[in-house]
């Protein structure tokens, strides 16, 4: 690693720069700001692709059988009607992409990486060019898992829960070399998770200014060092089991056939084992974004720092012993589920304490309605609502009726939508001014955000009420079944509502570019906000700061203190000494 | 209030389900109104006003321990009172003379009745595809199994639900207070056929019953014929059978 201090501009992506090359500045830069940016367009690029097939989901469910506007130029065959084999497809990739090439790499890749250095005060990662390795070696498993989609007998259709055996036998689904590049490349994003989850460990853990005890740290960071405990063990056991599907697939093993002695249990215990975690790897993040933001616009220290931060940790502790909630009628023994049950009931408590200690953090502030703000409530509400809905599925008598209807689908939604899209939305305004040295457009950012909200609820909310009238998931046709003939019109309205979400992203999008190549100079610290990113040049340069990091004499939350006039008092600013005040 | 959305419930033990997922509903619902009040009158309260300054504190511990133990008290209560429900469905077995056995596979239920020597796997089993008929008010004992992929016998209106998992045999029980037919569509994506597998359960009252398995059931009647499906018009869609193998 070059120990140069240049100055990578993102906006200035022409100039040739004269001390590293173009390719080492922009592609294979080993600068984790740089490594962020490429996380975030990756997620981005992603989320388009992701959206789209989930509108192409939606549109079947309200008017089965009928042609998908714009379709026809793909499906020539039949018109741009989904096929049932070709709909399975979508709502399996509709949901790969997003949980693995959206959240992950937006909320852990992205913001892990822009934030985790910046906030506790290193010049970089701990080990900058397997930071550059994990970011190419995710673009390339992006890269299998959408050629996935051209490959004969098209893409993986078992559901992002693949599971056995519907996916360890090809002819069960008719899908070939889509599924096992499913399984490649998520084995292959495994590595990738691996490498920056050490990183990310090795970091926190070595590399932290002087004065940055581990609870002085910045709740986010606390997130995302958890979240990194989460990848570094759960991802390992989802990179064995594709392995072991690929190999039941490819090679003739049968760890998952039973008619080879094999057990397809297995493979929801691996898969979930890993899938809990997961899942608490996809909202953690966005608890720790949502901490940052709520004290910054409410001018107030958090609430509660410490039972922040242990929640958080209890809850990645718990998520390893609550996986088999998701198997309460998979044939896994009863007895089983009874302790699942038991835990499950546990984990919400840390997410109740989580709650409350945001809504002390609003209590008494002066809160500004800011676009970050706006999106970091928008969480916690919509984190209230998935955290609620997930009690009833936590009862192993009601999930008997609940298991494999869209009430689970609005829960997930409620959870990794209403919860970490929103969290990572409202990072994305709140970092954006330090990530590219730009300000974004407030009248498009409240323009993308009310829209998105109102949507979004009426999206997702239905969904609880379609899914206690029994709509199964995963189902192509809902008007095959007359029991769910009466409740038609919701899939209509959510379908209606969905197509209104991906529009509320236009603004977005507009925002975003245009900020980046035309938005107003940024200036050092745009919220007034305590952190140590802050004290950093917008964009900061490479290795971020001065001849001196900074160093820090107190905790990140100290707005509208006493010792202060301003209402903000920064981590790196010397405590005053007041004259005439002697130690004892 | 949510009731009005959850379909009619016909077997025993799924009141205690609709019991429990109301108990559920009006708590949950509670907290939810409770937070939200709190949420907007916090953010009209506490806006952001010229001359305000804001509270400096760093939180309050009995406030912490009461907001943690609280919460925890419900779910403790919560977790309690569902344990007898859920062994009652999933632990135990009544004693009852009446078994079936469902076979999943891609993509029909497959109904087989022992024939008069009440065992399974001899000459006068008696294979239904898509029906079952059971009688009302006597608990009926279903042994699940798949002869393929995963797939899951879902009975909405008995709250009944169990996968149906390829190399093992999972014995779960109902009991039906109404006579009527119900729809059984599958709830485990088990391919392309999956939505519209589906099969029909006939509940009859006593009598009915004992007629219909006297015409249907005895050592000498043909093999049940999947034409003599009394399976309803279907009003709107167009489709159904077109993923069928």
């Amino acid at each position: 690693m070059s120990a140069t201090s240049a100055t990578a501009h993102a906006h200035t992506a022409h100039a040739a720069h004269h001390e590293v090359g173009f390719v080492r500045t922009y592609i294979f830069s080993t600068d984790h700001k740089m490594i962020a940016r490429q996380f975030l367009f990756l997620g981005l690029f992603m989320m388009i692709i992701g959206g789209l097939l989930a509108l192409m989901v939606r549109w079947q469910l309200a008017w089965p059988e009928t042609p998908v506007p714009g379709l026809g130029w793909v499906l020539t065959e039949t018109g741009g009607i989904l096929e049932p084999s070709q709909y399975n497809m979508a709502f399996t990739m509709h949901a790969t992409i997003m949980i693995f090439f959206v959240i992950m790499p937006i909320l852990a890749g992205a913001f892990g990486n822009f934030c985790i250095p910046l906030m506790i005060g290193a010049r970089d990662m701990a080990f900058p060019f397997l930071n550059m390795l994990s970011f190419w070696v995710a673009a390339l498993s992006g890269v299998l898992m959408l050629a996935g989609f051209f490959v004969p007998g098209g893409h993986a259709a078992a559901g992002w829960t693949s599971y056995a055996p519907l996916s360890s036998v090809p002819e069960y689904t008719g899908t070939n070399w889509g599924q096992n590049l499913w399984c490649i490349s998520l084995f292959v994003l495994g590595v990738s998770s691996m490498m920056g989850a050490i990183n990310y460990i090795t970091t926190i853990i070595n590399m932290r200014a002087p004065g940055m005890r581990l609870f002085r740290m910045p709740l986010v960071v606390w997130s995302l060092f958890i979240t990194a405990i989460l990848l570094l063990l759960a991802l390992p056991v989802l990179t064995s089991g594709v392995a072991m599907l690929l190999f039941d697939r490819t090679l003739g093993t049968n760890w998952f056939k039973p008619s080879g002695g094999g057990e397809p249990l297995l493979w929801q215990h691996l898969f979930w084992y890993f899938g809990h975690p997961e899942v608490y790897i996809l909202i953690l993040p966005a608890m720790g974004i949502a901490s940052e933001i709520l004290p910054v616009f409410a001018r107030k220290p958090i609430f509660g720092y410490h039972a922040m931060a242990f929640s958080m940790i209890a809850i990645a502790f718990l998520s390893w012993v609550v996986y088999g909630h998701h198997m309460f009628v998979s044939g896994m023994n009863p007895a089983l589920g009874m302790s699942f049950m038991v835990t499950t009931m546990i984990i919400a408590v840390p997410s109740a304490i989580k709650t409350f200690n945001w809504l002390g953090t609003l209590w008494g502030g002066r809160i500004q309605f800011t676009v970050p703000m706006l999106n970091a409530l928008a969480f916690v509400w919509m984190f209230v609502i998935g955290g609620l809905s997930g009690i009833f599925m936590a009862s192993t008598p009601v999930d008997i009726y609940i298991q494999d209807t869209y009430f689970i689908v609005a829960h997930i939604h409620y959870v990794v939508f209403g919860g970490s899209i929103f969290g990572a939305f409202a990072a994305i305004y709140y970092w954006f001014p330090k990530m590219f040295g730009r300000l974004m457009n407030t009248a498009l950012g409240h323009l993308h955000f009310w829209p998105t909200f109102v949507f979004f609820n009426l999206t997702f909310f239905p969904m609880h009420i379609i899914g206690v009238g029994g709509q199964m998931r995963r189902i192509y046709n809902p008007l095959q079944y007359e029991f769910l003939q009466h409740q038609q019109h919701w899939n209509v309205l959510i379908t209606i509502s969905a197509i209104g979400l991906g529009i509320a992203q236009i603004p977005f999008v507009i925002n975003f570019f245009w900020s980046l190549f035309a938005g107003p100079k940024a200036p050092l610290n745009p919220w007034n906000s305590n952190t140590l990113e802050w004290t950093a040049p917008s964009p900061p340069p490479h290795l971020n700061w001065g001849p001196t990091v900074p160093t820090v004499y107190r905790g990140p939350y100290e707005y509208t203190s006493p010792e202060s006039r301003e209402d903000f008092l920064p981590q790196s600013q010397p405590p005053l000494v007041r004259a005439g005040t002697s130690r004892h | 209030m949510l009731n009005w959305w959850l379909p009619e419930n016909v077997s025993t033990y799924g009141q205690e389900i609709d019991w429990l997922f109301h108990l559920i509903y009006y708590i949950t619902g509670g907290v939810f109104l409770l937070v939200t009040v709190a949420l907007l009158s916090f953010l009209v309260i506490y806006r952001d006003r010229p001359g305000r300054r804001a509270r400096y504190t760093h939180g309050n511990t009995p406030l912490e321990i009461v907001w943690t133990v609280v919460p925890a008290l419900i779910l403790v209560v919560l977790t309690f009172l569902s344990v007898p429900a859920w062994s009652r469905i999933k632990m135990t077995m009544p004693q009852t003379d009446f078994v079936v056995q469902v076979t999943g596979k891609q993509f029909n239920w497959q109904v087989t009745y022992p024939g008069p020597d009440g065992r399974f796997g001899t000459a006068d089993d008696k294979t239904f595809l898509d029906e079952m008929h059971v009688p009302v008010g006597k608990p009926i004992r279903v042994n699940l199994r798949s002869q393929d992929v995963i797939h899951s016998f879902f009975v909405p209106q008995f709250r009944f639900k169990q996968d149906a998992v390829p190399g093992r045999e999972i014995p779960q029980w109902f009991e039906v207070t109404k006579p009527g037919q119900y729809e059984v569509p599958c709830a485990e994506l088990c391919g392309f056929g999956h939505s519209g597998m589906r099969a029909w359960v006939y509940a009859h009252t006593a009598e009915d019953y004992t007629r219909w398995a006297a015409e249907n059931l005895r050592a000498g009647a043909a093999p049940a014929a999947p034409e003599a499906k009394k399976e309803p018009e279907k009003p709107v869609a167009k489709t159904g059978g077109r993923a069928k193998k």
